[in-house]
């Protein structure tokens, strides 16, 4: 399908374009709000920092914590530079493997917002399909996937993460279950958080299949899957978006919970949660930067996605309030 | 009215059936329960007499409709880790978690209704800003992440409270108490203000929304103009409105106690059932996990149907609602 000739037949450069657009942008009411509320663009800055170091870990971080060779055991257990014993090397000290804080702290944030956005992405595939079928089919479809929805959204979404987690780590052989928990984890997250996005896009799928666009649609013998997909799907993924940015959070702390129960991401490629529980057994001899560092990493991050999320959810779209 | 309870009832009867299918295929087919039981020594024959007279060689349905039977007279078999009955294990940790939750629920109620009011009447007062923000770190901070800093801090750094444990206990009957002695009630400061710090923000936060629509209505306008005094107008009139929601919302959020108890028990080492079902999982003891399950799916269930039954007598509105609603569906 092309596009229609009057779009064809006007061309405007890439570069033009882009530059209108980000005009339009600036004078929108979104980014009014968003320059006029400090603590969101301070929110937004310290989310950026932190993906960004995260991304960048391999290449910013003092020392590679995975690399065995290059820890030395004799630097275990030293406190943050600036106390009495610290080392200049070690700004936050390092843990009982001694290894550099600050890097397992870089290297740790990578895997727990791999593994929040995978989890996020899994949900929202599979709320938003769900929900499509569902408000565009109707019938017993659209009846047994709510029934199931209602059901799962009257236990709490960490609970039943956890219970899946657990039943899964069970199935699975021993063997293999280093490799598969990484996985095993994002499917149990991401199937304790689809019930919202399918909502949400059921109700908005019901008010676009009486829209005359689809009406048309179907009239001219596009296949459902088709008009699903290309027409309804741009349509309804406004709100989807919003409620993504709050779910981050949620699948962050959960993954940082799982993990410190130990049942989430194995110790040999810890993220945050596992790091807190690992420098956990640490306290009470005195150590505390091994497990309070992490702990104030995962807080501030969760914190700045909580603040970008309520903004959003305000900015974009007052009917989610 | 009655058609809405036999259809919540049996909503309910078939959420448990899948719970306990999903606790039953796990007992059944997760490992072998006969390699549990035994030692190396013996027999392929006397393992298979054993199999037999177990009824483990009946039909799948048979099986899983024995299985039911037991689970309905609280019969879970043995434990692997303990080689005790686990109906025996969770009648030893039930004090404990109830106990914890009851105590963090009252927590989260007798702080979080006052901080709501006061943040509903005064919007944009000095305090209420301080109380919101509190509550949004209160939200954002993870249960466990709020367990290890008052553990750092009342045990590390200040050693007033014990970090773990439940302290010494009073058994009364079958029933084991820390409520009674001064190590009891040190030892369940802290899991109780992890365990409410949640529910106490999402407290505050409901009733402040509530308050702030009541007070908006024209019959608390009216009563401003009959001249009550401002204390019989908030208190009376406002509060009294919004405890409906509060209700339920208070009701519905046992439930997810019992649930964010295992993380306080995890941290705080609480001899709860939470805590065995945590073990459980590491040590992969089938017979706690899918008795764990299948008593909390059942705590969930019952919990959900008296809230919704509570709305539906309490709230006259949603009679007309559900009316229209079970017409549709």
């Amino acid at each position: 399908m092309g596009k229609p000739a009057s779009l064809q037949a006007v061309h405007i450069p890439l570069h033009r374009r882009a530059i209108d657009a980000l005009r339009r942008a600036a004078d929108g009411d979104v980014f009014y709000s968003f320059i006029h509320s400090p603590v969101t663009v301070a929110a937004t800055a310290v989310t950026l920092l932190i993906i960004l170091s995260a991304v960048l870990a391999p290449w910013i971080a003092p020392q590679d914590p995975f690399d065995m060779a290059s820890l030395d055991l004799m630097d275990a257990h030293t406190p943050p530079s600036w106390m009495a014993d610290g080392n200049p090397k070690y700004l936050l000290g390092t843990d009982d493997q001694g290894r550099d804080v600050l890097s397992t702290i870089l290297y740790g944030s990578r895997i727990s917002l791999e593994v929040g956005f995978l989890s996020v992405i899994f949900s929202m595939v599979l709320g938003v399909g769900l929900g499509i079928v569902s408000g565009y089919a109707g019938g017993w479809l659209d009846a047994v996937i709510m029934r199931i929805a209602e059901i799962q959204i009257s236990f709490p979404a960490i609970l039943i993460a956890l219970l899946t987690d657990g039943i899964l780590r069970t199935v699975i052989p021993e063997a293999r279950a280093e490799e598969l928990a990484l996985t095993v984890l994002i499917f149990s997250i991401g199937i304790s958080g689809w019930v919202q996005y399918a909502r949400t896009v059921r109700s908005s799928t019901m008010v676009e299949r009486n829209r005359e666009y689809v009406q048309a649609a179907r009239v001219i013998g596009i296949h459902p899957v088709k008009i699903m997909l290309r027409h309804i799907l741009p349509n309804v993924m406004g709100p989807v978006l919003v409620i993504a940015t709050i779910h981050l959070a949620v699948a962050i702390i959960t993954e940082a919970t799982l993990s410190f129960l130990g049942v989430g991401v194995p110790p040999t490629e810890p993220s945050l949660g596992t790091l807190i529980r690992i420098g956990n057994d640490y306290l009470f001899s005195g150590e505390w930067w091994i497990t309070i560092f992490p702990s104030a990493a995962l807080a501030i991050l969760v914190l700045a996605v909580n603040l970008l999320g309520d903004w959003m959810r305000d900015a974009l779209n007052p009917k989610l309030r | 009215m009655p058609a809405f309870i036999i259809r919540r009832l049996a909503q309910s009867v078939f959420v448990m059936l899948v719970v306990a299918m999903v606790a039953f295929l796990m007992f059944n087919y997760v490992g072998d329960p006969v390699h549990q039981m035994v030692g190396i020594e013996t027999s392929m024959q006397e393992r298979e007499a054993l199999r037999e007279a177990l009824g483990l060689n009946d039909p799948p349905l048979v099986q899983f409709a024995r299985f039911v039977g037991h689970a309905v007279q609280g019969k879970f078999g043995l434990s692997y880790q303990y080689k005790r009955p686990v109906a025996e294990l969770f009648e030893e940790r039930l004090p404990a978690t109830l106990e914890l939750s009851l105590v963090a629920a009252l927590f989260s109620l007798v702080i979080g209704i006052p901080m709501g009011v006061y943040t509903g009447l005064h919007r944009s007062g000095f305090l209420s800003r301080i109380f919101m923000t509190f509550s949004l770190i209160g939200i954002s901070l993870p249960t466990f992440l709020i367990g290890i800093l008052l553990i750092f801090v009342f045990a590390v750094i200040l050693g007033w409270l014990p970090s773990y444990g439940r302290g010494e206990v009073v058994a009364i009957g079958g029933w084991t108490t820390g409520l009674l002695t001064i190590s009891g009630l040190k030892a369940l400061i802290m899991p109780a203000i992890t365990l409410g710090m949640f529910q106490l923000t999402l407290i505050m936060r409901l009733i402040r929304s509530e308050m702030l629509e009541v007070l908006r209505t024209d019959y608390i306008k009216f009563a401003r103009a009959r001249g009550l005094t401002d204390r019989a107008i908030n208190f009376g009139h406002a509060l009294k409105n919004t405890l409906v929601p509060v209700i339920t919302i208070t009701g519905l959020q046992i439930g997810s106690i019992i649930a964010f108890a295992i993380i306080t028990e995890t941290v705080f080492q609480w001899p709860g059932m939470g805590l065995l079902f945590l073990q459980a999982i590491h040590n992969v003891d089938i017979p706690i996990m899918s008795a764990y399950l299948i008593l909390v799916a059942f705590f969930f269930v019952v919990i959900n149907l008296i809230v919704d039954i509570l709305y539906y007598v309490v709230d006259p509105r949603l009679r007309v609602d559900m009316g229209k609603a079970g017409g549709h569906g």
